[in-house]
C-alpha cells in the first residue's frame, strides 16, 4: 500500500525540481538584468555617483531626494530641462493617441469591409511600416521632411510654402497665439509649473515635433489595425446585419452597433498608445539630439543625455524613475476614466446589445422565411 | 413584386464601394510611397537626390552608394554584428521562454505563482526606464562593450513566456500523459512530445524575437561603445547623424536603411498570414 503513496510523491517532487529548472533561466536572467538594475539605479538616484568606478564604492556618498528636487522644483537649468521635456512629451501624447486611435479604428473598419477587393494588399500596405525600425524609418523622415525633400515638394505643388521641419522650433499653436497679437509679456511670462513660463507652456508642439508625430502615426497604425481588426472578426457580421435590415445607415450602424462592441479594444489601443508615446527615445536620439531648441526632447531622451552625456548619473536615474511614475499614473487614471465607465457600462449595454442582436437576427430570419413564401 | 423594397439601397452600394476603393488606395499610396522613393533614391547620385527629390526615375542611375557602403563603411561588420546578436537572442528566447512557459502551465511546483506574478510585474515596467539600470550592472559585472553585455540581457523575455504559456494552456494535456506514463522524463516529454506540438506559438516567437533584436537599438548604445561591435542600428544610425562627412548623403543612408529592412521585410512577407491570424487570435478578450 505504502508504494504507490511514495511513488505519487516522488513524481511530485521531480515535477517541483523540474518546474524550477525550466524557469530558472528566465529567472536569473531577468532577475540580474532587470531586478538588479532597478535596486541598483534607485540607490544611484540618491546618490552623488559621477561615473566614475562602481556606484557601489565607498566613496559614492547619499544626496537624499537632491536629485529629484533638482529636476522636479523647476530651478535653474536642470528643473527648466525637465519641465521642456514634460511639455514636448505632452503635446506628442495629446496627438499622437487620439489621432493613432482613429486612424487604426478607420483603417480596420475600411479593410473589414465585406464588399472590398485586393483586403491583403492594403491591410499589407498599412501594416508594413510598423516591421520596420526606428533607426530605418527615422533616416526616412530625416531624408523626406529636409527643407528641400518631398514633403515640401508635394506642398509647392498645393502653392503651399512648407516650414524647414526639423530645424524650426516655433510652436504650432504659439504661431496661433502671435498671429492673434498675444505674446511673451505679463502673466504669461512669469515662470510657472516646472519652472516654465506660461507662454512656453501654450506653444503645442513644435514643427519638429510635429514630423516625429507624423512619423509615430504612420508607424504604429498598422500594428494597431491589426488588433481592431480582429476585434471586428471576432463580432461578427450577425450583429451588423440585423441593424442593416433595421435599416439604420452606415454610419448609425458603426456609431450605434460596432463601436460600443469595441470598447475593450479601444480601451487597450489607448493604454498601449500612452505607454508607448511616453518613451520617446530611438527617434529622438538619431534624428534630433533634442534640438531644435530642445523642443524634441523628451524625459527618456533627456534622462540618457544627463547621465551618458552630461555625467550626473543620479540626475539620468531620478528622471528615469519619474518618467516611470508618470507612466504608471496615466494608467491609473485612463483605468479610472475608460475602465470604470467600462465596468458598468459595458456590461449593461452588451447585454442590452444582446438581447437587441437576438431580436433582430429573429427579426430578419422572420423576414427571410416570409419572402421565401411568397 | 416583392422584390421592390430592395430598391435604393443597392443602387448606391456599388457606387460607394469603389468610392471606398479609390480612399483606401489614396491611403495605400501615402504609406507605400515613403518606401518607394527611398529605394529609388539610393540609386540617385547625391545632387540629383537634392534637385529632384521627387522624381521616381534616377538620372543618371547609380549603384554608387552601395559601392561606398560597403568599401567606405562598415556595413559589412554591422551585418555580421546584427547577426550574430539577433540568431543567438532569437535561439535563446525560443528555448529559455517555451521551458519557462511550458512550467508556468503543466507543472505543479512550489512558488509558481510567485513567479507568475513576478513576471507580470516586470513585463509592466516600461523599457526605456531601464536604460540606465542596465548600463549600471553591466559594467558591474564586467562585461560593458562585450557581446555577452549585448546579448544577455535581451536572451529571455516576460512576453514571450507568456505567449508560450497561453498556447500551453490551449492545447490538451491527454498527448503528454500518455508519454510520461510512458516512463518519459519531463525534459523528454517537453522536448520531443510537447515542443513539436507548438509550431504555430514558436513561429509566433521567432518572428517576435528575429524582430525585435534586429530593430533594437537602445540597449546596444548603453551595453557597448567600441565601432568593432556596432550593429545595423547603431552604425546607420550613426550614418544619421552625420557619419560620412560632406554633403547631405541622402543616397547612402537611404540606401544602407533599405537594405537593413530587407530581413524583417522578407520575414514580414513570408509568415503574413501566420502574423495577421495571430494577432485575430491574441486579442479576443
Amino acid at each position: 500500500m505504502a508504494q504507490p503513496t511514495s511513488t505519487r510523491r516522488g513524481s511530485a517532487n521531480r515535477q517541483g525540481l523540474a518546474g524550477w529548472l525550466f524557469v530558472a533561466p528566465v529567472i536569473v536572467i531577468l532577475g540580474v538584468f532587470m531586478l538588479v538594475p532597478i535596486l541598483m539605479a534607485v540607490w544611484v538616484s540618491v546618490s552623488d555617483w559621477s561615473g566614475n568606478g562602481s556606484p557601489l564604492a565607498s566613496g559614492v556618498n547619499f544626496v537624499g531626494a537632491k536629485n529629484y528636487e533638482a529636476i522636479l522644483g523647476g530651478r535653474g537649468l536642470t528643473g527648466q530641462n525637465f519641465g521642456l521635456a514634460i511639455r514636448n512629451n505632452l503635446y506628442y501624447v495629446l496627438f499622437v493617441v487620439p489621432l493613432q486611435t482613429i486612424i487604426s479604428l478607420f483603417l480596420a473598419v475600411m479593410v473589414t469591409r465585406k464588399a472590398l477587393k485586393a483586403k491583403g494588399f492594403f491591410r499589407t500596405a498599412f501594416y508594413f511600416p510598423s516591421v520596420t525600425s526606428s533607426v530605418a524609418i527615422t533616416v526616412l523622415w530625416l531624408f523626406l521632411f529636409n527643407t528641400s525633400g518631398v514633403i515640401n515638394k508635394a506642398l509647392a505643388a498645393a502653392s503651399i510654402k512648407g516650414p524647414n521641419w526639423f530645424n524650426e522650433p516655433a510652436g504650432v499653436l504659439g504661431m496661433l497665439w502671435t498671429k492673434l497679437g498675444m505674446s511673451e509679456t505679463g502673466a504669461l511670462a512669469q515662470p510657472g509649473l516646472f519652472g516654465i513660463s506660461t507662454w512656453q507652456w501654450i506653444q503645442g508642439p513644435s514643427v519638429a515635433m510635429v514630423a516625429f508625430i507624423l512619423m509615430a502615426i504612420f508607424t504604429t497604425s498598422g500594428t494597431f489595425m491589426l488588433l481592431f481588426i480582429a476585434a471586428l472578426q471576432a463580432i461578427g457580421d450577425e450583429t451588423e446585419e440585423a441593424a442593416m435590415i433595421d435599416g439604420a445607415t452606415a454610419w448609425q450602424r458603426f456609431r450605434y452597433v460596432t463601436a460600443p462592441m469595441l470598447r475593450p479594444t479601444i480601451y487597450t489601443v489607448v493604454t498601449l498608445g500612452l505607454i508607448g508615446t511616453w518613451q520617446v527615445f530611438d527617434q529622438i536620439a538619431i534624428g534630433s539630439k533634442g534640438d531644435p531648441a530642445k523642443t524634441t526632447v523628451t524625459p527618456a531622451f533627456l534622462s540618457y543625455q544627463s547621465a551618458f552625456v552630461d555625467l550626473a548619473w543620479g540626475r539620468g536615474a531620478a528622471i528615469a524613475f519619474v518618467l516611470f511614475g508618470i507612466i504608471v499614473a496615466m494608467s491609473i487614471l485612463q483605468r479610472f476614466i475608460l475602465g470604470n465607465a467600462d465596468a458598468t457600462a459595458s456590461t449593461r449595454q452588451e447585454r442590452k446589445l444582446d438581447a437587441a442582436a437576438r431580436h433582430l437576427a429573429r427579426e430578419k430570419r422572420e423576414a427571410e422565411s416570409s419572402r421565401g413564401a411568397a | 413584386m416583392t422584390a421592390a423594397p430592395a430598391g435604393p439601397g443597392r443602387r448606391h452600394a456599388p457606387v460607394r464601394t469603389w468610392a471606398v476603393f479609390g480612399v483606401l488606395c489614396l491611403i495605400a499610396l501615402i504609406y507605400i510611397f515613403p518606401f518607394v522613393i527611398q529605394v529609388v533614391t539610393s540609386f540617385k547620385t547625391e545632387v540629383d537626390s537634392t534637385n529632384n527629390a521627387m522624381s521616381l526615375v534616377p538620372n543618371p542611375a547609380t549603384t554608387e552608394a552601395y559601392e561606398k557602403l560597403f568599401t567606405r563603411s562598415d556595413y559589412t561588420l554591422w551585418i555580421v554584428n546584427s547577426l550574430i546578436v539577433t540568431v543567438v537572442v532569437t535561439a535563446g528566447r525560443v528555448f529559455f521562454n517555451s521551458l519557462a512557459g511550458y512550467a508556468l502551465s503543466r507543472l505543479r511546483f512550489p512558488g509558481r505563482r510567485a513567479v507568475f506574478l513576478a513576471l507580470l510585474a516586470v513585463m509592466s515596467v516600461p523599457g526605456v526606464i531601464l536604460l540606465i539600470p542596465k548600463f549600471l550592472v553591466i559594467n558591474q559585472l564586467g562585461i560593458y562593450d562585450s557581446y555577452a553585455g549585448m546579448i544577455l540581457p535581451l536572451l529571455v523575455d516576460a512576453a514571450g513566456v507568456f505567449i508560450m504559456k497561453n498556447f500551453f494552456d490551449s492545447i490538451p494535456v491527454a498527448v503528454e500523459e500518455a508519454a510520461r506514463i510512458d516512463g518519459a522524463g519531463t525534459f523528454r516529454t517537453f522536448w520531443s512530445i510537447v515542443l513539436p506540438m507548438a509550431r504555430p506559438a514558436l513561429i509566433t516567437l521567432v518572428i517576435l524575437s528575429f524582430q525585435g533584436s534586429w530593430n533594437e537599438y537602445s540597449h546596444f548604445i548603453v551595453s557597448a561603445q567600441s565601432t568593432n561591435l556596432f550593429t545595423l542600428t547603431k552604425g546607420v544610425g550613426q550614418l544619421a547623424s552625420g557619419g560620412l562627412s560632406g554633403g547631405n548623403q541622402f543616397p547612402i543612408k537611404l540606401g544602407a536603411a533599405a537594405l537593413m529592412t530587407i530581413p524583417v521585410a522578407v520575414l514580414f512577407f513570408l509568415f503574413q498570414k501566420h502574423i495577421m491570424n495571430t494577432t485575430s487570435g491574441a486579442v479576443k478578450d
